[in-house]
Order: structure tokens, then sequence, then C-alpha cells
């Protein structure tokens, strides 16, 4: 299972910092999601993965890492989630603006010399 | 009142996100009362920032427990000597900075007010915060706001400058995201504390994994403070951003610098065996950042771009300093922080104003020389409530103003006498000089660059400084004088003010400033006081 995800944090921040140095807007956005995803992702594996183990406790079960998996990464990675959703959200405003702007969806508003 | 003292040290948080929020609900049709809100909260803000100071310096103020949870489990708010001087500092700009958008900036564009004071919120809450993952948020909060106001006032310069700074930061918090992981996965914590508490007993297999964090953590720390070459984003974001707004960035790299200070002087600057990790890099790429700014002064006759050079150089010579760590160079550049944000703020306030020389509002509007388009507000949206023009009377000593407030920036910045920032350079430099005696760095040759280094940048700015000073207000023929509005005047007077103050105050602040350092050396000590502090018993 560690094998996989380390796998699928590579492919998508690998995918995601090649499309972040494209040059233009959508590829750049786009970018930047998946590598958000890939943090996401890695905040939540550093709590190390478990299967069938809940991160709330429960009467009856001793409160140790033996029964329950760490929720500290969990809230974090919502936390993250959240804040990576709202200033993406904000990237695709001001590249709407810079489209609408300077008529072209370059990063630098410009196209290049031929 | 003892109640309220008690919550002291959230209020520099709280009192911002209230104004804000108030702002917020106040329509666009009571402008005037915004304002009037914006610069009360703002006023309100240095006050309590100077109450923090004075109770972080009789070591009354430590800890407070946000919800009263105790330290590893629950968010602390420490408010120790740095972290005080910082919020002052802010709190100064930030008044500085409303004042001046009151004078045309603040009509530009909608939203201004409550962005404005939501980036204050953000800002203090990252210098007050105790815990990393709480130091993120505010971080966000401050950039989320930033964004909103790097933008106000519209036009392409803007805009396109606003999507690459929008990009980087994105980056750079998800580098912070990722180096906090790594460093929650390798020490089970994320309260600053806690994290140095445990650092020792971290196993010899698992130091690359935390070091590894660490500079990851680091780096989205450096692309903030804007070192070399992870810097290419800021000229053009300040440059682009408008007065008030560029003067509160200044701000703003100061809280990578101070967040750097922190956490390597908490983690990493005892005894142990990640002593000093990463110092020679600080130290290298603060001096590095020196030359690069130095040169970006020498190449630009344009007054933003010298202001936003002046605060590379800046960032370069606090960040050697750091590197440089003894407690007598970390309370010099301590002092050199104060002014050097001072006066970046009130140069970003000038420039604008120097800019009008000549021009009526209308020439501004449409033959601007530079590819800003848009500097400045227009003359037909620009009536206030009693519809009157807003270009005001034409201040009779407009150019004199300009010109000696120009003369101070450049004594400031370049560290000449007898302002502070000269005080500042000299005991930088004689605490560089004298580090031979303390004997903590084997760096000599690194030293005796960042010495030159300090020495041809200050050089280099009075040339700059010169050049354009020439240009801008020297020989300006018989252009017109420009139209300065008394809220204007009053912000940059108020900045340069305090400099002349910080001068002749020099002695009880490098008495603090040398306090400061100290604390920051003993990192045992902030540990304990963090991690004894125990809850309120319930009433």
């Amino acid at each position: 299972m560690e094998a996989v995800l380390a796998c699928v944090i590579g492919v998508l921040g690998g995918a995601g910092v090649w499309l972040v140095q494209r040059p233009r807007t959508f590829q750049v956005i786009m970018g930047l999601t998946l590598l958000s995803y890939a943090v996401n992702l890695f905040i939540f594996s550093v709590g190390s993965l478990a299967i069938d183990k809940p991160p709330v406790v429960r009467p009856g079960v001793p409160a140790d890492l033996e029964h329950y998996t760490d929720p500290m990464p969990q809230s974090l990675v919502l936390t993250a989630i959240v804040i990576s959703f709202a200033t993406t959200a904000l990237f695709l405003v001001v590249l709407l603006a810079t489209r609408g702007l300077s008529g072209t969806d370059h990063v630098d508003a410009k196209e290049d010399e031929p | 009142m003892s109640t309220l003292l008690a919550h002291l040290t959230i209020w520099p948080i709280l009192l911002p996100l209230v104004s804000a929020a108030v702002l917020l609900l106040l329509g666009d049709e009571h402008r005037r009362l915004k304002s009037l809100v914006n610069v009360t909260a703002c006023l309100a803000g240095v006050l309590v920032a100077a109450l923090v100071v004075w109770r972080a310096d009789a070591d009354r103020l430590g800890v407070y427990l946000a919800s009263n949870w105790e330290a590893p489990f629950g968010i602390v708010l420490v408010a120790d000597r740095l972290a005080a001087l910082m919020l002052l500092v802010t709190s100064i700009v930030g008044l500085c900075a409303a004042l001046h958008a009151e004078g045309a900036w603040s009509r530009v564009g909608v939203y201004f007010h409550p962005l404005f004071q939501i980036q204050l919120m953000g800002i203090n809450g990252a210098f007050l915060t105790g815990d990393l993952f709480n130091l993120f948020v505010f971080f966000e909060v401050m950039l989320a706001a930033s964004y909103g106001l790097q933008l106000h006032g519209s036009g392409l310069p803007r805009v396109r400058s606003g999507l690459h700074y929008l990009a980087v930061n994105l980056l750079a918090s998800a580098l912070f995201l990722v180096g906090l992981a790594v460093l929650y996965g390798v020490l089970g914590t994320l309260s600053m504390a806690d994290i140095a508490a445990k650092l020792p007993h971290v196993p010899a297999n698992d130091r690359g994994l935390l070091h590894a964090g660490a500079t990851i953590l680091a780096l989205a720390f450096l692309i903030k403070a804007a070192v070399w070459p992870l810097n290419a984003w800021l000229v053009p974001a300040y440059t682009a951003a408008s007065a008030p707004v560029a003067a509160l960035f200044a701000v703003m790299t100061k809280v990578g610098i101070y967040t750097l200070l922190r956490l390597w002087t908490l983690l990493f600057s005892a005894d142990g065996p990640s002593s000093h990790f990463g110092q020679s890099f600080l130290l290298h790429g603060g001096l590095v950042t020196i030359a690069v700014g130095t040169i970006g002064l020498l190449t630009t006759v344009r007054l933003d771009r010298i202001a936003a050079f002046s605060i590379v150089v800046s960032s370069g010579t606090l960040l050697a300093a750091i590197g440089a760590d003894t407690p007598a160079v970390m309370s010099a550049a301590l002092f050199y922080i104060v002014t050097a944000t001072l006066a970046a703020s009130a140069l970003f306030l000038l420039v604008e104003l120097v800019e009008r020389i000549g021009k009526s509002r209308r020439q501004q509007l449409t033959e601007d020389d530079d590819d800003d388009d848009e500097t400045a507000p227009g003359e037909d949206t620009n009536l206030d409530d009693a519809q009157l023009p807003l270009v005001g009377r034409a201040f009779p000593v407009s150019i004199a103003l300009l010109g000696l407030a120009f003369m101070s920036c450049t004594m400031l910045v370049a560290g000449l006498p007898p302002l502070s920032g000269f005080l500042a350079k000299l005991s930088l430099l004689t605490a560089v000089v004298d580090s031979d005696a303390t004997g903590s760095a084997d760096l000599p040759a690194a030293r005796w660059v960042f010495l030159a280094l300090l020495l041809v940048s200050s050089l280099s700015s009075i040339v700059s400084f010169s050049r354009a000073g020439i240009k801008h207000l020297w020989a300006t023929g018989r252009r017109s004088a420009p139209e300065v509005k008394g809220a204007e005047a009053a912000a940059v007077t108020t900045l340069l003010l305090s400099c002349a103050l910080l001068t002749v105050f020099a002695e009880p602040v490098l008495r603090y400033t040398r306090a400061t350092a100290e604390q920051l050396h003993a990192p045992p000590s902030y540990v304990d006081r963090v991690l004894s502090t125990t809850a309120e018993p319930r009433p």
C-alpha cells in the first residue's frame, strides 16, 4: 500500500511540477491543482497508513495508536484542502482577468516572438 | 480591566478581525465612516502593540493558551520580546499606510479596508503564534488578503504581476505543507516549543529526514523573505502594487525573515547533534542577496524599482546577520529591521507622491510614461460625499516636503548620519568585526565579505538615490508642483518622525534588542516557559 501511494504522490507531484512550468495559464492552474493533491496525500500518509482503524475514540477500546489511526494528519489535511481550494479559485479569477485584459492566455500576458 | 489585560496577547489578532467584520458590514455608501473605522482601528493597533512591548519588556507577558488548552496539544500564542517588537513595527506601518490610503487610493476599488485589516491580522498572527500549522494558517490569511490588495486598482500590469505572485506563493505554500508534514512525521508534534524539546532525542537514522523537512520548510520562508534566487517575483509585484499596499508589503518580507529567525534560533542554535544546521547557507544566501540587490539598485532610476531593490538588500542583510549568529550581530540586526522596515515603507509611500510632480490628475491617467497605465485614480471617478473634487488644495510646500522626505529616506536606507539608519549600520558593522571575540562562527572570510558588501550596498544606494533624486526632484524644470493631501503628507512624516525618534531614543531601543537577542539565544527558557504554562482553573 505504501509503495502504491508513494508512486501516486510521485506521479501527481511530477506532473504538477511539469505543468506549472508550461507557458499557458490553464496548464499552470492544472499543475497547481495536481501539486496540491500530491501535497494533501503526502500529509495524509505521514500519519502512517492503516486499514480499519478509526481516528475517533470509542468507549471500551484503549486510546493508543494500536487501535486508532493518528487523527492529527487528517485534520491538517482537511484545513490544507480548504485553503488550497480557496486560493486556487482565486488564481482562476486572476487568470480570467489576465485573459480578458490582454487577450492571450500566456502567463506573461504576451505571446512569445516567433 | 485586568481581565482585558489577561487577554492582551490575542488583541492584536482580534482587533483587526473585528474591524474587518465591521468594515464588511458597512456598505459602500458610508465611505467616510469606513475610512474613520480603518484609521481608528490601526491607531488602536499601535496602542495595543505598544502595550504588548511594554509588558514583554517587563518580562511579564508570556504565553497565552487559546481556549485554555495546554501547550503541546493546544495552540499557544507567545508574545516574547521579538514578537512584540515586530508587532509594534507592523502596527506603525499599518497606521501610516491606512492614513496614506485615505488620500485617494482607498477609493479606486472595492473592499480595500476589510482586506487591509485582514492582512494586518494575518501578519500579527504569524508573529504571535507558537504552533507550526497555525503559522501556516496565518500565512495563508496574510497571503489571501495580499492577493486582493496587490490587485487593488486593477490594470494589466497589476493583474499580470499578480498572476506570477499568486503562482509563486501557491508553490511556496505547497513546500510549507510538505516540510511541516515531514517534521510531524519525524517528531509527532507541531508546537514549536515541543519540537525544540524533542529535537535532541531524534534517533540518528531519522536525522536526515528531519533535516530534509526543515530545509523544505525553510525554502517556503526563503521565498517569502525574497532571497536570491527565489526573489524574481518581488520587484514586479511590489512596483505594480498601489502605494499604501506596497508599504504594507514591505512588512511581509520581514515576516519570512522573522520566521527564519525564530525557528532557526529555536531549533538549531543550541548545541547538539543538529547544531548550526544550515547556518552557512543562510549566511551565504544572505550575502549573494545583498550583492544582487545592490546590482539591481544601480541598474535603475525608477523610484519604485529602487524601493523594491532596497527591500531585497535589507532582506539579504538580515539573513546574513541571522547566519552570522552571535547575540551582538543579532541585536544590531533587530535594530536594523526596525529602521529598514520603516524607511522602506516611507519610501514606497513617497514614490507615488514624487511621481505626481508635473502631472495633473488627468495627465496621470492618460499619458503615463511607464507601463503603469493607472497609477492614480481619475478626476471623474473621484468625487467624495460633498461632491468636491478630491484633488484638494495644492500643498504650497509640497516640493520642499517631498524633497526633505526623500533626503531622509536616502539617509535612512544608505545609512548616513544622523538618522537611525546610520546607527543600525554602524552597530551592525561593529558587531560583525567584534564577533571574533565570541568566536561562534568559523567563517572569517564570509564575515569580511559581509562587511564589504554592507559598505558597497550603502555606497550604491547613495549613487542610485542621488541619480533618481536629481531626475525626479531637482531637474523638474518648470513642471507644476504635485498635489499632496494632508493625510498623505502626515503618513510619510509620521514614518520618518518615528525613525527620528528611534535615533534620539537609540539607547533604550538597543538595550531592548540586546535583551531580545539574548532571549533568542536561550531556546531552553522559551521551551520551558511555553510547556510549563498551565491552564486556568475552571471558575
